[in-house]
């Protein structure tokens, strides 16, 4: 056995050797460098347009089949089971009703499918029934609700995260889908674990060794181009593409920048693009240790646990900071926990009360590659980071929106709605002017 | 998964719940995020009026009417158990069902969807719809578009067809007939493809001919 197995062994160390440091190199070559000096070789695009055209080949396959077998293609009530309103409001099909209500229209076939029959001559006793249906469905469901469960698709992306409602799977795409598991789990993660792993490891010793240098011109300069570098690695290490538009609005110094928040990678995305400094609380362990580095080369704002509390101290901090001209722009996200990015909840108001020049910025995921979205009651973060690691791409676009300040007579919350509603026009979400009681209940 | 598991265990009696009503533990726990949401003073329990802040609710001509069937009478309450219950009777009719001769009907038969739309206008619970009940829900539905004399003989007109034994107040097996040639949809939750919304039918109910032994 002995002289049998050395050449093997020889012969298995070397390919291993081989294999990784062809790995490596197309590693460091392809993606870290790139990221280094902010360039791209365009390979995600390519790889997003051909993950489109596999979606929909597979949803056409799906219905195709559907039909053939005659199955349900969508569930008839799904996990999540969201419910929306129909295409007229409770109020205007009651407008109609009542409209129709003293002509002579009949019809014998009552409350199909909109509402109970127009005619007064012919009412039924089942016309109650419409009303019933959409009295219970708001009682199930609504507008607040619905905003905190994933958004759901009407495609499939072959992610069983995100089959909710679709019955029918044939073979092939069985065969389709597993081959996307091997896909994603087996090169994609392990992949993108590395470039995190590398990215974050940069930073920590980068921004130690750059804390070591005299305040000044230099050090601001290396800092900054350490950031950036380090967070473009994160955003490849999630396959993240970004579309950034108007960034002849990217926020300056001595503002503060606001943005709706979907989830902690908002924030990576973020500061791939420009360098913010950033507000948080400080935490224990790696997220503590990454932290320390982080102020080392640059002035960002981290609380004590215990300073969180005290909103003067807080405010006074950020006003500190926001007034020194030379430091740089604050990041904040005022609504305070993750909304599935289907509307902007309700801002609050503290960090519109400092009285600076705001920076709105709009960031929408397209749900189409992977729901960024983390619902903090049901997921912890890492658990969120491998379901992100392991989606097929994160792909969003993130608009840079006209500076506003606030105006004569107009207060904190008066302001913090402007804000709101210009970010939610311009990403397509929708605006949620309600009461905060139920984000209260889910915070995280 | 683990925190799906732990929210049922939280729920007493769960798995009775889940035979009587034959919802699925993600519906269960679906309707208990929605039941604490709408218990907002974490109560345990909910009020008529936390049904009220419903804004929808509040439109609706019978609102009133339907959370009123959540209660029964006598009681100002309302538990997780109860109203998981009345939400049953809207799920879909079990068509495969096993006719055990010795087991109780399920809450989603179409007899028991009936009996409930019949409390909307039975409201003093005397078992028959009299013609100021059917008034009344005329009002709330037609409001003041329509004037008194139409309502009064729309009521009439409704009297005459349904009311088999001229007793001018209309029984639950008349209206039982009444409604039994009409197909409707009870409820359908739409959402549509390219809103990004989905369907969830979750009652459709047609009474066919063929159907009839079913009730």
């Amino acid at each position: 056995m002995g002289p049998f197995m050395s050449p093997f062994n020889n012969l298995l160390c070397m390919l291993l050797g081989i294999s990784f440091t062809v790995w490596f190199t197309l590693l460091l070559v392809f993606i870290i460098v790139p990221a280094i000096f902010g360039l791209s070789f365009g390979i995600r695009s390519l790889y997003m347009k051909m993950l489109l055209k596999v979606f929909k080949w597979a949803t056409v396959r799906m219905e195709r089949g559907a039909k053939e077998k005659n199955h349900l293609l969508y569930k008839p009530y799904s996990l999540n089971g969201i419910i929306a309103k129909e295409p007229t409001s409770l109020e205007e099909e009651l407008k109609e009703i009542r409209r129709n209500g003293s002509s002579q229209d009949l019809d014998g076939s009552a409350s199909l499918t909109t509402g109970p029959s127009p005619s007064s001559s012919e009412f039924e006793m089942s016309d109650t029934f419409y009303f019933c249906r959409r009295g219970i469905e708001s009682i199930v469901d609504d507008e607040v609700t619905k905003r905190f469960t994933a958004e759901e698709l009407d495609s499939w992306n072959l992610l069983t995260r995100s089959n909710y409602n679709f019955n029918h799977i044939s073979t092939r795409l069985t065969v389709l889908w597993g081959l996307g598991v091997v896909i994603r789990y087996g090169f994609l993660l392990p992949l993108r674990l590395t470039l995190a792993i590398t990215g974050v490891s940069l930073l920590v010793v980068f921004t130690t060794m750059i804390g070591f240098l005299p305040n000044g011109r230099v050090k601001n300069f290396l800092s900054e181009k350490v950031h950036l570098m380090c967070y473009r690695i994160c955003v490849r290490a999630l396959t993240a593409i970004i579309t950034y538009h108007h960034s002849e609005n990217k926020p300056k110094n001595g503002g503060i920048c606001v943005a709706n928040h979907t989830s902690p990678i908002d924030i990576i995305i973020l500061a791939s693009d420009g360098c913010y400094a950033m507000v948080g609380q400080i935490h224990g362990g790696l997220m503590g240790l990454i932290q320390k580095s982080m102020v080392k080369a640059c002035p960002h704002i981290w609380f004590e646990r215990s300073e969180v509390k005290d909103r003067h101290l807080v405010a006074k901090r950020l006003s500190d900071h926001v007034k020194d001209k030379s430091k740089l722009p604050i990041l904040i996200f005022p609504e305070g926990t993750c909304i599935n990015n289907t509307s902007v909840m309700m801002f609050k108001k503290g960090s519109f009360e400092i009285g600076s020049t705001v920076y709105p910025v709009a960031i929408k995921y397209d749900p189409r590659f992977g729901d960024a979205f983390w619902n903090s009651s049901k997921f912890g973060m890492v658990n969120y980071l491998l379901r992100m690691m392991s989606s097929w791409a994160i792909v969003c676009s993130v608009w840079y929106l006209p500076p506003m300040s606030r105006q004569e007579g107009e207060d904190a919350v008066q302001f913090a709605n402007r804000v709101k509603a210009a970010i939610a026009r311009q990403g397509g979400l929708v605006d949620l002017l309600c009461v905060n009681t139920n984000v209260e209940a889910n915070e995280k | 998964m683990g925190s799906t598991n732990s929210t049922l265990l939280k729920i007493p009696n769960v798995e009775v719940l889940m035979q009587e009503t034959g919802f699925s533990p993600a519906h269960i726990i679906r309707l208990h995020d929605r039941f604490k949401a709408l218990d907002k003073e974490g109560r345990g329990h909910l009020c008529p009026h936390d049904f009220g802040a419903i804004k929808e609710l509040a439109m609706n001509p019978i609102g009133d009417r339907i959370i009123g069937a959540f209660f029964s009478p006598g009681k100002e309450t309302v538990d997780f158990h109860t109203f998981v219950k009345i939400l049953a009777h809207f799920r879909p009719v079990d068509k495969d069902r096993p006719k055990e001769p010795n087991s109780p009907e399920p809450i989603n038969s179409r007899s028991n969807k009936l009996k409930f739309a019949f409390q909307l206008y039975d409201q003093d619970k005397d078992g028959k719809i009299s013609r100021d009940e059917l008034l009344q829900v005329l009002r709330a539905m037609l409001g003041m578009q329509v004037t008194d004399e139409q309502l009064e003989s729309i009521a009439d007109r409704t009297i005459q067809e349904a009311d088999l034994d001229r007793d001018d107040t209309i029984s639950f097996e008349e209206f039982r007939k009444a409604c039994k040639h009409k197909r409707f949809t009870m409820f359908r939750f739409c959402i549509r493809p390219g809103e990004r919304k989905l369907m969830l039918t979750l009652c459709h109910w047609s009474s066919e001919l063929q159907d009839q032994h079913e009730l």
